[in-house]
């Protein structure tokens, strides 16, 4: 059994170091992939183009304005007292968003009485007009106690205190996903071209005619490239830490663990697609289709889950990137351990179990 | 060589193996209404090379992927080492080695990787495996080529080293599926001096051909064709189908045309081209004379009429040719009501 099994894996092996080309994909992929998206995947909103209408002309109001641009967010591209102008700087796309500080702002802020500061954003496009209104919030929240007289009690308001990701660095969010995400694309694609080669090439009706049991072939075949897989992740995590500042807060030992079981349903998914598939061509789409997507969209790597449409939010429950981004979030950047994930990792164990016992059977009655 | 010790699995044959290695009976599989096997009964022998001669689509591959328990019959039943071939398939795959249709190694792996697969596959491992490894190599003549990738060699080397990895584990039969497709004569005649020497030291071979050069090296021959047993004899037995002297060779120039002449003859009972001689089968010897006087009269000077010892294809025409003749008789006499109407193969397995 042991010596079936092993034949498989070293011959697997072997054939993957005479092709040094796949070898390479799967290694060097992830990592390329990790860097072109981890640079273009930003959700961080930067260099905000910033009109400033100043009526008050006061101190107070140079103050919040300097708030804006030392903020590192908004760019002072223009600047004025009469607010008509902003329609024309609106239309012409000139600037994004724009501050209105209305004359008396410093006078009231003086007093302690109530002021009120106008923002206005350009809301065709809504994700970023919800993230510049955070940032605004943020900056007028933190320059109120300087403006507001000393003396006086002012408004109460809520000071954001921003956990784990302080920065609300994006990439410290999206990296991980992005891991997720390339780690089950090679896992399934690898394992489902390197069964459906031996279809192709004829090989398969000899191993069918060997002794070699389902599980042997199955276990010697995904072997391997389990290896492959936790090398590209261990790569790519690497990777998040020295170019994305991705930290790594939790236990390496269970980070090993959650990505162990997550590759065996990704490596069980491929073997499932082989047997369902004849060509290589074929297995390749439907790999990649049937891994990318859900993971990209349906696992709470881009889109939050609970914003999701009801039947969405069901579906995502059998997409194991949702469960292993919630392991690998917690334990990547909160340092987490098993009693926080713990029923992710539990729901990980179950999707693998129940994709390879279905891959296995498949295979059963296809050998 | 030797060969694995005779099993107490096998359950006819106490303490003895038996002398029968394969039998089928009423073996059948049929694809929806097509019968891609049709009733085959027969047995090997242990020793015997036995030949399953046929074209394309004669059901061969199918019988061997049946006997193997790749492909469960559809009705009918076969043992292969008295093991059932629908329940213990598991145990047959241990102790039989195939070779299939389509190439069976991996041509991005060495020669010895190869082997060293091949043996794991089968459970092999240790001074075993060495020991077998060092077989297969000297049988193929590649001793010395161990670390030559199997995408280079030429085919002969690349058919003898699949054969060799196919007997690794030693199996008591091996079936060869068209084992010497695409290979030079040379090749082919070194890997059947291969099959020779197995089926000398014991070994049962189990072979598929759609070659009359091949067939005629096997010690008995099954006819294949349509999915049906036509026949199953030894070569010479195969060739006693025709009364003496009545196969006749003809040459003559425009053979082609002759042939359309020939066949028209009385007493001319089937007439085919060999290159560019006629063969054709009379109904007795004296034909001869009246045959050669008509086409020289129909201008197919000069010619030449002279008995000459069937060969297999000839054998292999004519009971082909008596059996498309019996399909038409009784398909005229056939039932409205007849059972085997849907098969498209014609009604019906022989009496």
């Amino acid at each position: 059994m042991i010596r079936r099994t092993v034949a498989i894996a070293v011959k697997e092996l072997l054939q993957l170091r005479r092709d040094p080309r796949t070898a390479l994909t799967l290694l060097g992929m992830p990592m390329a992939l990790l860097l072109i998206y981890g640079f273009a995947l930003s959700f961080d909103i930067t260099h905000i183009r910033l009109a400033v209408i100043d009526q008050d002309g006061g101190r107070a109001a140079r103050e919040v304005r300097e708030a804006f641009v030392r903020s590192g967010y908004f760019d002072l591209v223009a600047a004025g007292t009469d607010a008509r102008a902003l329609d024309r700087l609106f239309d012409a796309g000139r600037v994004q968003a724009a501050l209105v500080v209305p004359a008396g702002f410093g006078e009231s802020t003086a007093s302690g009485a109530p002021v009120e500061l106008q923002f206005v954003l350009d809301g065709s496009d809504a994700q970023t007009a919800t993230t510049v209104l955070g940032y605004a919030r943020q900056i007028v929240g933190s320059v109120t106690p300087t403006v507001r007289a000393p003396a006086s009690l002012g408004p109460v308001t809520a000071r954001p205190l921003v956990w784990y990701n302080p920065d609300l660095d994006s990439s410290r969010f999206l990296v991980p996903g992005l891991i997720a995400f390339i780690l089950m694309v090679t896992s399934v694609i690898a394992t489902a071209l390197a069964i459906v080669r031996e279809k192709e090439r004829g090989t398969m009706e000899s191993l069918r005619s060997t002794p070699l049991m389902a599980i042997e072939l199955l276990i010697g075949k995904t072997l391997p490239y389990l290896l492959v897989a936790s090398v590209a992740a261990a790569g790519s995590l690497l990777l998040a830490w020295a170019m994305f500042d991705v930290p790594i807060r939790g236990s390496l030992f269970w980070l090993a663990v959650v990505t162990l079981l997550y590759l065996a349903g990704g490596l069980g998914w491929g073997v499932l697609i082989s047997t369902l598939a004849d060509t290589q061509q074929v297995a390749f789409l439907v790999g990649l289709l049937s891994s990318m997507l859900p993971t990209l969209l349906l696992s709470g790597f881009i889109f939050p889950i609970s914003s999701m449409p009801r039947i969405a939010q069901a579906v995502t429950y059998i997409v194991p990137a949702r469960y292993f981004l919630v392991a690998l979030r917690g334990i990547v950047l909160k340092g987490a351990g098993p009693a926080v994930w713990g029923g992710e990792a539990l729901a990980l164990v179950i999707f693998g179990g129940a994709v390879l016992a279905l891959a296995t059977a498949r295979m059963v009655r296809s050998l | 060589m030797s060969f694995l010790p005779a099993s107490g699995a096998v359950p006819d044959g106490a303490g003895e193996r038996p002398a029968t290695v394969v039998a089928a009976d009423e073996l059948s599989c049929r694809f929806g209404a097509f019968k891609a096997v049709d009733r085959v009964s027969f047995e090997v022998r242990r020793g015997e090379i036995f030949g399953f001669l046929g074209s394309n689509g004669a059901g061969k591959t199918t019988t061997i992927r049946m006997l193997l328990g790749l492909l469960a019959p559809t009705s009918g039943h076969a043992t292969v080492l008295g093991l059932d071939v629908a329940r213990d398939s598991e145990s047959i795959k241990r102790r039989a080695g195939y070779m299939s249709q389509r190439f069976s190694l991996y041509t991005d792996l060495t020669v010895i990787e190869n082997l060293r697969f091949w043996g794991g596959a089968y459970g092999l491992g240790g001074a075993a495996l060495r020991r077998r490894q060092e077989w297969a190599l000297d049988a193929a003549g590649l001793a010395g080529r161990e670390r030559d990738m199997v995408r280079d060699l030429p085919g002969g080397f690349r058919q003898r080293l699949a054969l060799g990895a196919a007997l690794l584990h030693e199996p008591p039969v091996v079936f060869l599926d068209e084992p010497t497709g695409g290979v030079d004569p040379e090749a082919r005649r070194r890997f059947w001096d291969l099959i020779d020497d197995l089926a000398g030291g014991g070994t049962t071979v189990f072979v598929t051909t759609h070659s009359m050069d091949e067939a005629e090296r096997c010690h008995r021959v099954a006819l294949m064709h349509a999915g049906r047993l036509l026949a199953l004899d030894t070569v010479p037995g195969l060739k006693g189908v025709f009364a003496p002297d009545t196969v006749v060779e003809i040459r003559c120039p425009s053979a082609a045309q002759a042939l359309e002449r020939v066949e028209g003859m009385a007493g001319v009972l089937e007439a085919a081209l060999f290159g560019d001689v006629l063969h054709a089968v009379l109904d007795r010897p004296e034909r001869r004379g009246e045959i050669a006087a008509r086409l020289s009269a129909g201008g197919f000077d000069p010619v030449a009429v002279g008995s000459v010892a069937p060969t297999l294809e000839d054998a292999f025409i004519h009971i082909i040719r008596e059996e498309e003749a019996l399909i038409d008789v009784r398909s005229r006499l056939a039932e409205p009501d007849d059972t085997q109407r849907v098969t498209g193969g014609g009604p019906g397995a022989r009496p």
